[in-house]
């Protein structure tokens, strides 16, 4: 787990002041919210933390916790325990897709090892690291529940099954020319390029 | 063919929606329960079909809603539990993506039972896009009044919601999902007391897997002793197999307890066999925490009986020359496999996954990996074999949660029956690359 991150970012309170949920997400929230009995709106805090992730940049920065927590009437820290705790949360910045390849065992008996290192090469970068022009960040995951179509990976809220080198030429090529933010919250389902 | 109760209708285009899914006897359950059955009676219903948790650890689901508290004027809540991350089980996703209603059906069925106005399907973050089909299948279902206030005219009324979480497998464990339920870390709860006394905010609360909730409609609409025709002894009815590997045939399949482990990887109505014309080497049966079998135990008893796929059949033998059905992940290998790299696979999963307020638990998952990567990079000896042994006999019973055990059991496991993999390993020093992998603590991003 995330147990060994810490707070690394420095909070600033010009940016703090800046930040905001468009009406469209803040509508999302507070839908959200709704659905826990009063005084329990602190439930809502996981499914909060995506939508902000996926309107404030794709990570989660100290001022955007902060700003968390106002909404849900809870403790900054309260906020932070949990980003720090799930896998899904990104307190650093990221590429606009985070491409996550499973490596866990029946991705990795069909093959989820080469696909990493043909990433790898591809895009230049080491697992962890993101490209120069802030495009794709390279993860490894645990089993995503796609065993039986391995090796596979997830980029935002799409599943990308039964990969081979030219899928994943594809599906890189795909996400370059469209050029944006690729968020879990996403509308478009399953990507089955 | 095996009769099929959960997907036999996943074919049926448009299955997805309310109105294709009604026209194909969707719903029936809500309809006899709510209005010819009282509560009581429903969870006879489900104590006489024989239903066992299908989470992994086969608890009669009846009896355990029996232990549900009902002191007068407090809520109570029913939660599925649709985690799943257990390596090698992808089940429920199947399900709650092609079936959406089947879920919605039985978590109204089994809430009518225990006397819930509100439930929660608790669904790992990462199947984002299967929340949304559950979401959208949900606003049909209150369009047309299934769910909401006095279903179908009763005094019954049901709200339910669909909440995702955040990527962790522990929060698969009851206790770690209530908390996570409550907008917390995932951190398991000392036991007692159990949810059916104090669970989601402190309210006696029921959580059951979505293959279980599932379950309760074909239950109410056949009756429990039709069910529990289905099957062998106390393996009754039908379960959902993910089944993956080196087969040909990967996928989730329905079947009736009690067919051989051999006609289930071998016949072309499931696994169709071993890819590539090549020979089994061993298999994970019940997902990545049950014991590994080599070949000659998993198609056969240690006294020489056909394995069969029941809860009873896979766990003959005990830990010696037995496993589990645990989640129905059937992790299947071939004879070019290394147990050893496999095994490490998994090791990094739970020290990765454990959640650390337990040591043995979080300082022996964190050993377990170490030692394992030394055989990978060729600087193990012999002796590792023994220290990785002594390891995992620590953890069993110490800690606060299963998932301590759940990372020790595969470790004995694959030692017990593979250790001359270990030994050859260490003999030859053979370097395996496994850079990217030394590189995955810092992948936190
Ligand atoms: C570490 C750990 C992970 C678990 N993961 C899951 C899971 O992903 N899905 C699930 O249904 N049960 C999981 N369980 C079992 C649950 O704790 C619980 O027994 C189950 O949800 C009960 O439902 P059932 O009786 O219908 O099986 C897990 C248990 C442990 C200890
Ligand atoms: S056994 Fe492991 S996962 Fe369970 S509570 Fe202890 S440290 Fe956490
Ligand atoms: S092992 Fe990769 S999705 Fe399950």
């Amino acid at each position: 787990m995330g147990a060994q991150v810490h707070g690394t970012q420095d909070f600033n309170k010009a940016k703090r002041a800046e930040i905001k949920f468009s009406d469209a997400a803040m509508q999302t929230v507070n839908t959200i919210i709704s659905r826990y009995p009063q005084g329990k709106q602190k439930s809502a805090l996981l499914p909060v933390l995506h939508v902000a992730q996926a309107e404030f940049g794709g990570w989660l920065s100290p001022e955007v916790m902060d700003y968390v927590a106002e909404i849900l009437k809870i403790k900054p820290i309260e906020v932070f325990e949990v980003a720090s705790f799930y896998t899904m949360y990104n307190l650093k910045p990221v590429g606009k897709c985070v491409l996550e390849i499973c490596q866990t065992s029946s991705c990795w008996l069909c093959g989820a090892e080469d696909i990493v290192k043909y990433i790898e090469k591809k895009l230049n970068i080491k697992v962890g690291e993101t490209t120069k022009d802030g495009m794709f960040t390279l993860k490894t995951a645990e089993c995503l529940g796609s065993c039986g179509t391995a090796p596979m990976m997830q980029c935002g809220a799409s599943y990308h099954e039964n990969l081979t080198y030219e899928k994943v030429d594809a599906i890189l090529d795909n996400y370059k020319s469209e050029g944006k933010l690729r968020s879990y919250t996403d509308l478009d389902y399953k990507n089955t390029l | 063919m095996g009769k099929k109760l959960l997907i036999h209708n996943d074919k049926v285009p448009g299955i997805e929606t309310l109105q294709v899914y009604r026209a194909n006897g969707g719903y029936a359950s809500v309809e006899k329960a709510l209005k010819s059955m009282s509560p009581d009676q429903v969870t006879d219903e489900v104590k006489k079909s024989g239903l066992r948790g299908r989470g992994g650890a086969g608890f009669p689901t009846g009896l355990k809603w029996s232990f549900l508290a009902k002191p007068e004027g407090v809520p109570r809540y029913l939660v599925c539990n649709a985690d799943e991350s257990e390596p090698g089980t992808f089940k429920d996703r199947y399900l709650m993506e092609k079936i959406p209603h089947a879920l919605i059906e039985g978590m109204i069925t089994s809430s009518y039972a225990l006397g819930a106005n509100l439930s929660y399907i608790y669904i790992r973050g990462e199947y984002f896009y299967v929340a949304r089909i559950l979401e959208n299948a949900i606003k049909e279902a209150y369009e047309a009044g299934w769910l909401g206030k006095n279903i179908l005219g009763t005094n019954f009324s049901h709200d339910c919601y669909v909440q995702v979480g955040g990527g962790a497998y522990i929060c698969g464990e009851e206790t770690a999902l209530l908390e996570s339920l409550e907008g917390k870390r995932g951190n398991p709860r000392i036991k007692p007391p159990f949810p059916a006394v104090a669970g989601l905010w402190g309210c006696p609360t029921v959580v059951n897997n979505v293959e279980t909730i599932a379950a309760v409609a074909p239950i109410v609409n056949m009756g429990g002793e039709e069910y529990a025709k289905i099957g062998i002894g106390k393996s009754t009815g039908t379960k959902l197999i993910s089944a993956s590997g080196h087969i040909n045939k990967p996928g989730v399949y329905e079947i009736e307890l009690g067919i051989p482990v051999e006609e289930f990887i071998y016949s072309e109505e499931y696994c169709g066999g071993i890819r590539n014309g090549k020979k089994l080497k061993a298999v994970v049966a019940g997902g990545s925490s049950v014991p590994i079998l080599p070949t000659e135990l998993i198609l056969k008893t240690a006294k020489g009986e056909p394995r069969l796929m029941t809860y009873e059949s896979l766990a003959d033998g005990g830990f010696q020359t037995g496993t589990m059905l645990g989640s129905g992940g059937f992790i299947v290998m071939d004879e070019d496999t290394s147990i050893v790299k496999n095994l490490f696979t998994f090791a990094r999963f739970y020290h990765h996954e454990s959640c650390g307020q337990c040591s043995p638990c979080r300082e022996g998952t964190g050993w377990m990996e170490k030692i394992l990567k030394k055989f990978l990079n060729g600087t193990a000896t012999e002796a590792d074999v023994d220290l990785l042994w002594d390891i995992q006999s620590k953890i069993e019973g110490k800690t606060i949660c299963p998932l301590g055990e759940a990372a020790a059991w595969p470790v004995a496991a694959a030692i017990r029956h593979f250790k001359h993999e270990f030994i050859e390993i260490a003999k030859s020093k053979k370097f395996v690359d496994i850079s990217h992998y030394n590189r995955l603590n810092k992948v936190r991003v």
